[in-house]
Parts: structure tokens; C-alpha cells; sequence
């Protein structure tokens, strides 16, 4: 045990952390502003931090997951905009790495590093939700292509996505795990159409996607035709492996931003700085409890079951934390800081996104303690 | 970056949980918690051939030479047994006091101490000295009503004081502290884990329903976070001194909340039975409330981290 870098951490810390100073650009916040954000995503390729655990063939710096965990950390702290490749870099590359085809994985992995081609993630339906087996959007089998038809809904980033990791029916007769295929869908092909949905806070982060007789080539389909539920699960232990980490420097930013707020109005109610005590405490927890999840995923390579309690804390405690920054201040909370009433309202999907905190909680309990199964 | 455990520290758990499993099986602690002494003097010099007494005393004073991540790792099995004895009194509150002989005769199962914090002494009536701010005390005193009764608090009869070369170090017993909640609420979790599985109503085990099985997810995770801010707050002790306050102050506030809901959830998964004096889930309860009120409670170590940030 120990808690301090190594000297090749410590060197690539100090490396980061004046790369960033020195490149970060000016005015870009969060990723509305799309055209900036691919040539930041760019210039993060170029220098190396873009896929920096995965294989330096395919674009990669092939570096040990602790450098990944303090690049996030840096970044947070740096308050640096994130990857425009989101799902791509933390789904549709692990996944393409575990069951692609060689050829699949030149042609797709360098592109997500570089932010050539964004992706987005179609999964839940409007009747496939947290029971994902319910999906029910087809993909036919004709000749060399499979012709899709259907609708996924809470696509987030689908309205700039080239590409789309789409889980869908094969068999027509199959029910539930069995019968499903998983395709790599170009989202330029004919018969797709992206429609926004604005959420509670009044922004449209996420989309419904419809599929009219979509033609995907059957050399699009990652592993074998009815192996979908199995793919899907490794997209899914990816997006809640090494998610904490990012997750946790996103809530250190907040932790930041709430000090520097209760110092600004000169906060001295015992009562909000013990609650405010208690997020950084939290937060400590969480970092340190990503810091022990990575020691085993350095380990064993494969993230385990307890990666979902990271995921469970941090959207609770992020909804906590939000509203203890209204609170601060006070009866001016309806015209505060928009960017704190904006985290606020934005905090309510983090229990819902990316697994609920209910399925989360099932998942623990099954998987973790042992459980007898709920349903 | 390294937070994991050698194999070394690993093997030392497992032989901590089995001698604790054969030695204080659930029964023998209730039966020595609600005996006149409190506990066996008998296991003293058990501990200290185990080698557990002089854990972090210098190899040349009779000890084990081991850092304070050791001293948490027993400490956390100790917790998750209740064992009931004068150890964390005597190791994570008064040793850091105390000069080479006296450690010397720790380590040899040859002397017992406590500590007096906050005006009290834990297992007054189970030692021989405690040290106090004005210096070393003997153990004389009242022992009070304790609701913890494997761990007893006494107040020192006035008289006079010896001076140590030491004193007592708080970000110590806050980890210390901490560690022994981690163990609390882990045993806690497990007991209503057993129950839930077996137990059944309406034709199934418990388990399966949600508003059993949720809450105890919740303290599998608490737990978690608790286990990282304890072995966090112990490391700290020994390599980032100037660290190990907040770590500790932190690591106290949030294992013993932990601690304190996971006995609270298990005893209402249980159901009727956790409500007993029978069933062992209250002597669990009780440790963790007495780790949660001794030094301050928890909002006490809160306002210690807010100065700490803000002031």
C-alpha cells in the first residue's frame, strides 16, 4: 500500500498537468460548442492522451490504467472539457477491442481516438428500458445486409454521431436474451432519422433515433449473429468499469466549485458546513474507493461487479451536492448561478442514466452480497 | 499509487478472522459482555504471543516493527469480533505516550493502559495506567453504566500524574476507530445478508424483495467507501503525518455513521428476532454507537474538516 505516485506517476502527473495549463483553450465549456470541442478532442489525440490504455496499434499509448486515472484526476482539477468521444472512448472501443475482427478494429479504433467519428449508443427503447432483453427493433436478415427497423430513445450525443453501437432483434421469433444481434450502424445511411429531446433543464443532451429500412452490411455485425445480449454486456461493464473515474474528477470539480462558493458568500451556518464537510468527504471516499477498484483491475483486467457501487454513490451524492449549492445561496436560489441551477435539475438523470440507482441496487445485491435473485 | 493489500497484510487478516472465529464465537462475547469483569483477562497473554500487543512496537523492544495499516487490519477483525479487552485502549490510544520501556512491556503482555479523552477512560477497570494530558494516571476510578458493556467507560479519581514522554494522538485512535467501525458494519451486513437469504415469507426468501435487498446494497457501499477512508486514514498515520488528522477526522465521522445505519438496517431486516436481547445484532449496535459518540461524534469531525477547508 501505497498512497503517493510512483516516480513514473509522479513524472507523468507533472507532464499532464502542464500540458493541460498550456492547452486548454479559452471559452470552452462543456461540449455544446461542437466544432471546438473535435479539434480539442483532436489535440488531445495528437498528444497522446486520447485512448491511453489501449493497444498501441490501434492509436493507443498502450499505458497502465493508473495513468489513465491521473490524467481524468488532472483534467478535473485542470477543469479541462472532456472528449468529445465519449461513448465511443469508453464503450464502442472496449467493446470493438474484446469482440471485433481485426479488420473492424483498424477501421473503427484510431477514428474514436481522434474524434473523426463520434458514436452514440443505441440500447434502451421506449419498451426496453432498465429490461433491456425487450428490445424489439429488428434487423433482418437480407442477402449481404441486415434492414433495420425501429426506435432507440436517451441517445445522447446521437445528433452529431457517425456511427452507432445498435442492439437489435435478429431472430423474428426469439424472445428476450436470445435472438439479438449487435451492429456497428454508419448513422449517414438512408433511413435514419435523429429527433432531440429536451429534458427537465430545458437542454436536449439526448435523442430519440428512428430506423426506417436501414441498411447495415452484414460485416458491420460485431461477433456472431444472436451473440447480442453477451457483446451488450461487455459495452455495459466498460461504461460502469472505468466510469468511476471519470466520474469522480467530474464531482471534484463540484467539490472545488462549492468551496470557492461558500467562501465567496463567507458561509458560517454549522449546519451548511457540516453538509459541505460531508461532500468533500465523500469525495475522498469515492477516490479513494476508485483507487482500490483500480488496484484490482490492474490486477485481474476485467472490471468487477463492485465498479456499480462507484456509479450509485456518485450520482446520489452529485444530486446532494447540487442542491447544498442552491442552498448556499439562500432565498436567491431561483436566480442563482445558472450553472449551479442547471447542475441541480441536471443531477435528477444521474440516478436514471447509465443503469438506475434501482438496477444498480439489484446488481449489488445479486451480485455482490449473494442474494437471491429478485425477479 | 498502490491501494492494495500484500500478501503479507492479507495473511495476517485471515489468521486475525480465524483465531477471532475459534476463540470469540458470537455466544462467548455475550456471555463475557454481560459478566461482572467484562471480558477473560485470560486472552492477554494470548494476544501478546500472537504477537498482536506490540504490533507497531520497534522489533528491539520486543514488537513486530509493523506500520499502523497492520495495527488497522486487527483492529478491523478485532471490530468485526467485538472482542471485548482493553486493545484498542491500550495500542491505538495510549502506546504513541509512552517511552521505549513501557512500550517494551506492551508488547510483552506485560502492562495495560488506556487513555482519558473528553474527561473519559475506556476499560478503566481492565488496566493499570492511563494516560491523561497532565501525564500518566493510575487506573483508579469509577467505572460507569456503559451501554457498550464490552467496553466500559470509567472516570479517573483525582491524584497524582507522572509525566510521559508522549501524548495521546488523535488522528491514531481516529483511524483506529475507524478501522474497528469498518469490521462493526461488515459483521453487521453479513448477519442480515445470512438472514435474508434464509429467512422466508410469503414462500420466499426475503431477499428477493427489494425493500430488503436495497438497503443492504446501500451498506455494502457505505462500507466500502468507510473500508477506503479507514486504510487511508491508517497509512496516513505512518506516511503522510501531516495528512493524518483530516484523513483520520474524515475516516472517524464516516465509518461510524456506516457502522451505526448498518446495525440499524440489519436489526430491521431481521425483524422481530434483531429486536432481542438474544439475537447478538444488539451487541454490534451498541459497539458502533460507542465508537460513534467517543472523541465527538461525527458532526464533530465534520466541523474539524470544514476549518480545516474553509478556514
Amino acid at each position: 500500500m501505497n498512497l503517493r505516485d510512483t516516480p513514473d506517476e509522479a513524472r507523468f502527473r507533472a507532464e499532464v498537468r502542464a500540458w493541460l495549463g498550456a492547452n486548454i483553450p479559452a471559452g470552452l465549456r462543456g461540449r455544446e460548442d461542437v466544432g471546438l470541442a473535435r479539434a480539442w478532442s483532436r489535440k488531445l489525440h495528437d498528444a497522446g492522451y486520447a485512448g491511453l490504455t489501449w493497444p498501441k496499434e490501434y492509436g493507443g499509448a498502450g499505458a497502465p490504467l493508473s495513468h489513465y486515472a491521473i490524467f481524468l484526476e488532472e483534467a478535473a482539477v485542470a477543469e479541462a472539457p472532456s472528449h468529445l468521444g465519449v461513448i465511443g472512448l469508453g464503450m464502442a472501443g472496449p467493446t470493438i477491442v474484446a469482440h471485433g475482427t481485426e479488420e473492424q478494429k483498424r477501421r473503427y479504433l484510431r477514428r474514436i481516438l481522434s474524434a473523426e467519428e463520434i458514436w452514440c449508443q443505441g440500447f434502451s427503447e421506449p419498451g426496453a428500458g432498465s429490461d433491456l432483453a425487450g428490445v424489439r427493433t429488428r434487423a433482418d436478415r437480407r442477402g449481404d445486409a441486415y434492414v433495420v427497423n425501429g426506435q432507440k430513445v436517451w441517445s445522447s450525443f446521437a445528433h452529431i454521431a457517425d456511427r452507432c453501437l445498435l442492439l437489435a432483434r435478429s431472430d423474428p421469433g426469439s424472445e428476450r436474451h436470445a435472438g439479438l444481434t449487435y451492429l456497428l450502424v454508419d448513422m449517414h445511411s438512408p433511413g435514419i432519422e435523429v429527433r432531440p429531446l429536451r429534458q427537465l433543464t430545458g437542454t436536449a443532451e439526448f435523442n430519440e433515433i428512428f430506423f426506417t429500412d436501414v441498411e447495415v452490411p452484414a460485416e458491420n455485425r460485431l461477433d456472431e449473429e444472436g451473440r447480442g445480449w453477451t457483446v451488450a454486456m461487455t459495452t455495459l461493464l466498460h461504461e460502469r468499469g472505468t466510469l468511476g473515474f471519470a466520474l469522480a474528477g467530474r464531482l471534484e470539480v463540484e467539490v472545488r466549485r462549492l468551496l470557492a462558493l461558500a467562501r465567496e458568500r463567507r458561509i458560517d451556518d454549522p449546519r451548511l458546513l457540516d453538509r459541505i464537510a460531508r461532500e468533500w468527504i465523500e469525495l475522498q471516499a469515492l477516490k479513494l474507493t476508485n483507487y482500490r477498484s483500480l488496484a484490482r483491475l490492474m490486477e485481474t483486467g476485467v472490471p468487477g461487479p463492485e465498479g456499480s457501487v462507484s456509479k450509485l454513490w456518485w450520482s446520489e451524492q452529485n444530486q446532494r451536492l447540487t442542491k447544498l449549492a442552491l442552498e448556499l445561496f439562500g432565498p436567491e436560489a431561483q436566480v442563482a448561478d445558472d450553472s449551479w441551477r442547471h447542475a441541480q435539475l441536471r443531477s435528477r438523470g444521474n440516478t436514471i442514466e447509465a443503469g438506475t440507482s434501482e438496477i444498480l441496487r439489484n446488481i449489488v445485491a445479486e451480485r455482490v452480497l449473494g442474494l437471491p435473485r429478485s425477479r | 499509487m498502490d491501494f492494495s493489500f500484500t500478501p503479507e497484510q492479507e495473511q495476517l487478516r485471515r489468521e486475525a478472522r480465524d483465531y477471532l472465529a475459534d476463540r470469540y464465537r458470537v455466544e462467548r462475547v455475550a456471555e463475557l459482555a454481560d459478566s461482572a469483569e467484562g471480558w477473560d483477562p485470560a486472552s492477554w497473554p494470548e494476544l501478546a504471543e500472537l504477537g498482536w500487543l506490540g504490533v507497531t512496537v520497534a522489533e528491539e523492544r520486543g514488537g513486530a516493527g509493523l506500520g499502523f495499516v497492520e495495527q488497522a487490519i486487527l483492529l478491523e477483525e478485532l471490530g468485526r469480533a467485538l472482542y471485548p479487552g482493553p486493545y484498542l485502549s491500550t495500542v491505538a490510544l495510549a502506546l504513541p505516550a509512552l517511552g521505549p520501556d513501557e512500550q517494551a512491556a506492551v508488547a510483552a503482555g506485560g502492562a495495560r493502559w488506556s487513555a482519558e479523552v473528553d474527561g473519559l477512560v475506556p476499560d478503566l477497570a481492565l488496566v493499570e495506567q492511563v494516560v491523561t494530558d497532565g501525564g500518566a494516571a493510575p487506573a483508579e476510578g469509577e467505572t460507569l453504566d456503559t451501554t457498550d458493556t464490552t467496553r466500559r467507560l470509567g472516570r479517573l479519581a483525582p491524584g497524582p500524574r507522572t509525566p510521559l514522554p508522549g501524548a495521546l494522538d488523535r488522528a491514531r485512535a481516529g483511524a483506529a476507530l475507524a478501522a474497528e467501525a469498518v469490521g462493526v458494519a461488515r459483521r453487521a451486513l453479513e448477519l442480515a445478508v445470512e438472514h435474508a437469504t434464509a429467512r422466508e415469507q410469503f414462500g420466499r426468501p426475503i431477499g428477493v424483495y427489494q425493500a430488503i435487498s436495497h438497503p443492504l446494497a446501500t451498506s455494502y457501499a457505505e462500507t466500502e467507501l468507510a473500508r477506503s477512508l479507514a486504510y487511508c486514514a491508517a497509512w496516513s498515520v505512518d506516511d503522510d503525518p501531516d495528512g493524518a488528522p483530516l484523513a483520520a477526522a474524515a475516516a472517524k465521522a464516516f465509518a461510524a455513521e456506516a457502522a451505526v445505519a448498518a446495525c440499524e438496517r440489519a436489526i430491521q431486516v431481521h425483524g422481530g428476532i434483531g429486536f432481542t436481547w438474544e439475537h447478538p445484532l444488539h451487541r454490534y449496535y451498541k459497539r458502533a454507537q460507542w465508537i460513534e459518540a467517543f472523541g465527538g461524534f461525527p458532526s464533530v469531525q465534520r466541523a474539524e474538516v470544514a476549518a480545516a477547508l474553509l478556514g
